[in-house]
């Protein structure tokens, strides 16, 4: 293929990684962003939505698309549902400390991981897509599945944004990230606003992990890759900035589909990594993000 | 007499708030130096710029004939200059005797000497007041004590210039009769800079007085001339006239 | 006040060492060998301990300085031919650059975002391994053989692969190591070190350039790691990227977190339970590392100080 058409095809891999990311980044920079703890079992909650999609759509007989409707519905509740349980019965108790709540989702990450490959097995197994239909481009064929994918990220990005900046509940998720403490005199429920966006937090991985299984597979190690590569969006686009996750996923999910198609995937995850760590070191902030108050 | 402290045109923004504009300041050597000012005045930010917690955005800090600008807040207290935290700032984990060991150990040249180090920390214990109180956690002391703890980690720096911020606050009327009698016992041998919001401890302790107001000076001088300055009345809408009457 | 238990606590970290060298003799041979790998581990976790537990950073990336002393003897070991003391020596001084490097672009950075640092140059890390892997063969891994295991003294040769020649010099070792930290830690840095855990800004303001300080322990932390990762390959013979993974980067802080954070003994303690536990879980069920997520997360709810640390809170005050 000749060089610009493979390049479009790198971009528009690029895109559709870009739209799961920036789905699993903003559900990791939302915990961080109105919590200020690190959940280093993000991933774990990813995987296990794409494990459950996998359940899901084997019980559920039928069109294929069928079984993937459900998965897109239930997975996301379980999924934010052992999350919410999660933080009430862990997190709330170590105060939300952050070295603690380091170890603790740690544990949780093992015990999620070790979990699935008890209950589910250390095999990846494929799910069914729901559509089947290519695109025709002048230099090749294009997955409608895929396109689907990048379209309905940006809409779930955009169902986001309006909850965060014009609903009431987004309005009391924005106060309790600015001041804890004059949140709680002003009467928000701070231990139950926690529980729900540390659980939103997860149902939107688990939303991101169902969109991709269908392209890519299940299995019990997937969490640990779209853990690092949020963290990556998160720092660089900056905490709290939604703009800025979108950005920033965009930017790393197209350059790393690019470079990953040009060059060694292990090298790609070299230098976007090792970028990122300096951006931390050198500009805290990230590209976005506006200092901490 | 040189000045032991020269500010010029000292300022600090953060953000869009000149919190200290365009201050010149001296004090000299064996002065007890008031700062006082309402609330937002910028007097805790001017002694941070002073004792290194803050990089100025402009000006310059000389002291003892050296430009110390540019230089790291550690070095700073090396040079002689302590400061005693508006917020107390103790190793609330450490004994009293451990908090204090480590200025202490620090002004030692040898720091391994058990003797050196005892003797250091039990006469800045004694001075405070807090020698019976040596082997309690820090953070199980009254606040008072935390503060007068404070006092003596700053002293057990051997400071020559010694920055008291608000180090009366949550104190007890006959505490802080203590207190007066300890500052001007301090300045026997060191340079006290005082940011103080009890006009009594004030006008008691104080050579000279600064009042900062929106982070600029607003008057300068001995405790009756700052007590009759009508400027300084009207910042501080009366403040001044009830305590000093 | 530190002053009066001195005899005490160098009696009991004594008394350890000879109970360990004794053990050289009662051990049947599995828990022989056993003993030996966990000494080695529990070196790294001292290690991890003196960063995480005395100095407060708590970093997520210490399989890099474990990996760089594994990589730094076995590499010139597998393809130059060195003899094990200039691989050890090697895998020191390796530790020593990538950790003093390390150090001063990371300690930029504090609390969360150190973490997060770590991890990341860890990973950076244990991708190279991978990526060089026509010299270090990835996941795969080096032996390394028998022959290049010798150490001749004179007429004498000691063969690193003797089960009782490796456990001895794994106490050695742990010996050497303990009793640095010790002194390390009742030395005027080392309390600095937890006054700059306590209260940072206030230890700056006492005059204590906290940078350097910081510095001065995330190297020796890096040595003593690169140390461990050293001795590692050295008497057990293979170098992987496993080792330089996340998962050995969690491990020293389970170990350290389990046997008590900020005491010299506990580490040994942590990396013997955990061994043990993690050995009889793997018997049973290949999601041994089950035991381990619930293990840190008991830990961090309810024993937060560790095994020795809630002894030494509750009744032996003067444990180190």
């Amino acid at each position: 293929m000749p060089f610009f058409p493979h390049l479009l095809l790198a971009t528009l891999e690029g895109l559709v990684t870009s739209a799961v990311l920036a789905l699993t980044a903003l559900g990791l920079s939302l915990v961080f962003g109105v919590m200020r703890i690190v959940n280093v079992a993000h991933g774990e909650f990813f995987m296990l939505g794409a494990v459950l999609a996998w359940a899901i759509t084997s019980a559920i007989t039928g069109h294929p698309a069928l079984g993937f409707a459900a998965a897109l519905v239930l997975s996301p509740l379980i999924v934010g549902f052992v999350a919410w349980i999660s933080e009430r019965l862990v997190l709330s108790r170590i105060e939300y400390n952050p070295e603690a709540t380091i170890v603790a989702t740690i544990g949780l990450l093992y015990i999620i991981q070790q979990l699935a490959l008890t209950f589910y097995g250390p095999e990846a197994r494929p799910v069914t897509p729901p559509l089947n239909y290519r695109i025709q481009l002048p230099w090749f064929g294009y997955s409608g599945y895929k396109l689907s994918i990048i379209a309905a990220s940006a809409l779930l990005l955009l169902a986001a944004w309006f909850v965060l900046t014009r609903t009431r509940i987004g309005l009391v998720m924005r106060a309790t990230q600015y001041d804890r403490e004059t949140a709680q005199a002003f009467g928000i429920p701070v231990g139950r606003v926690y529980g729900a966006v540390f659980a939103l937090g997860a149902m939107l991985a688990a939303i991101a992990a169902v969109l991709i299984v269908p392209i890519s597979q299940a299995h019990y190690l997937m969490g640990l890759d779209p853990l690092l590569l949020s963290f990556i969006v998160v720092i660089v686009g900056g905490l709290g900035s939604l703009r800025g996750t979108v950005v920033a996923a965009l930017l790393i999910g197209v350059s790393d589909g690019i470079v990953s198609v040009f060059f060694s995937p292990t090298l790609a995850k070299i230098i976007a990594t090792l970028l990122v760590a300096l951006v931390l070191v050198f500009r805290p902030q990230g590209l976005f993000g506006t200092a901490t108050k | 007499m040189t000045p032991l402290l020269v500010v010029r045109n000292l300022s600090r923004q953060f953000g869009g708030l000149r919190a200290v504009d365009g201050v010149d300041f001296s004090l000299m050597p064996g002065e007890i130096r008031a700062v006082i000012g309402p609330n937002g005045a910028g007097k805790t930010t001017f002694v941070s710029l002073v004792c290194g917690r803050y990089a100025p955005s402009a000006g310059k800090i000389v002291f003892d004939g050296e430009d110390i600008t540019d230089m790291p807040a550690h070095l700073r207290v090396r040079r002689g200059i302590a400061y005693t935290f508006q917020i107390t700032s103790v190793f609330a984990n450490l004994s009293v005797y451990d908090n204090v060991a480590l200025p202490v150990q620090r002004t030692l040249t040898d720091g391994r000497s058990r003797g050196a180090v005892r003797q250091g920390v039990m006469e800045a214990l004694e001075r405070v007041g807090l020698d019976a109180r040596a082997n309690v956690p820090a953070g199980a002391l009254a606040y008072g004590h935390q503060r007068l703890l404070e006092v003596a980690m700053g002293l057990a720096l051997k400071p020559r210039l010694l920055i008291l911020d608000e180090p009366t606050q949550g104190l007890s009327d006959s505490e802080i009769e203590g207190f007066i009698t300890l500052v001007r016992d301090i300045a026997r041998d060191a340079t006290v800079l005082l940011i103080e919001h009890n006009m009594q401890v004030v006008m008691a302790l104080a050579h000279r007085i600064t009042v900062l107001n929106a982070g600029r000076i607003l008057a300068e001088g001995t405790p009756p001339e700052i007590r009759s300055n009508a400027a300084v009345q009207e910042a501080y809408l009366g403040t001044v006239r009830e305590a000093g009457a | 006040m530190s002053g009066d238990g001195t005899a005490k606590v160098y009696a009991l970290h004594a008394a350890v060492i000879a109970l360990l060298l004794a053990l050289n003799f009662a051990l049947p041979e599995y828990h022989h060998a056993v003993l030996a790998r966990v000494l080695v581990l529990a070196v790294f976790a001292m290690g991890y301990n003196m960063l995480f537990g005395y100095a407060g950073l708590l970093s997520l990336g210490h399989a890099m300085f474990f990996a760089t002393g594994l990589y730094g003897a076995g590499l010139p070991l597998y393809h130059l031919g060195w003899g094990v003391p200039a691989a050890f020596a090697s895998g020191l001084a390796a530790g020593l650059v990538v950790s003093a490097g390390i150090g001063l672009l990371a300690l930029r950075t504090s609390g969360v975002a150190f973490m997060i640092v770590t991890m990341m140059f860890a990973q950076v890390f244990y991708l190279v391994t991978l990526y060089f892997g026509e010299w270090t063969r990835g996941d795969e891994g080096l032996v390394l053989q028998q022959q290049a295991r010798q150490v001749a003294f004179g007429e004498t040769t000691l063969d690193l692969t003797n089960p009782t020649t490796r456990y001895l010099l794994a106490v050695a070792l742990f010996a050497i190591v303990l009793f640095a930290t010790l002194a390390v830690v009742r030395s005027r840095h080392g309390r600095v070190l937890v006054a700059i855990r306590e209260n940072e800004e206030r230890t700056r303001m006492l005059g204590y350039d906290t940078f350097t300080n910081k510095l001065a322990a995330v190297v020796t932390s890096g040595v003593i790691c690169a140390a461990a990762g050293a001795a590692y390959a050295l008497l057990f013979g293979y170098v992987g990227s496993t080792f330089a993974s996340v998962q050995y980067s969690i491990l020293p802080l389970l170990w350290v977190l389990l046997g008590g954070a900020a005491t010299t003994l506990g580490p040994l303690i942590g990396t013997l339970f955990m061994y043990y536990v993690i050995d009889i879980a793997s018997g049973y069920t290949s999601a041994y590392m089950l035991v381990v997520g619930v293990v840190l997360i008991l830990l961090v709810l309810y024993f937060r100080k560790g095994v020795l640390g809630t002894v030494r809170e509750r009744w032996v005050r003067w444990l180190p």
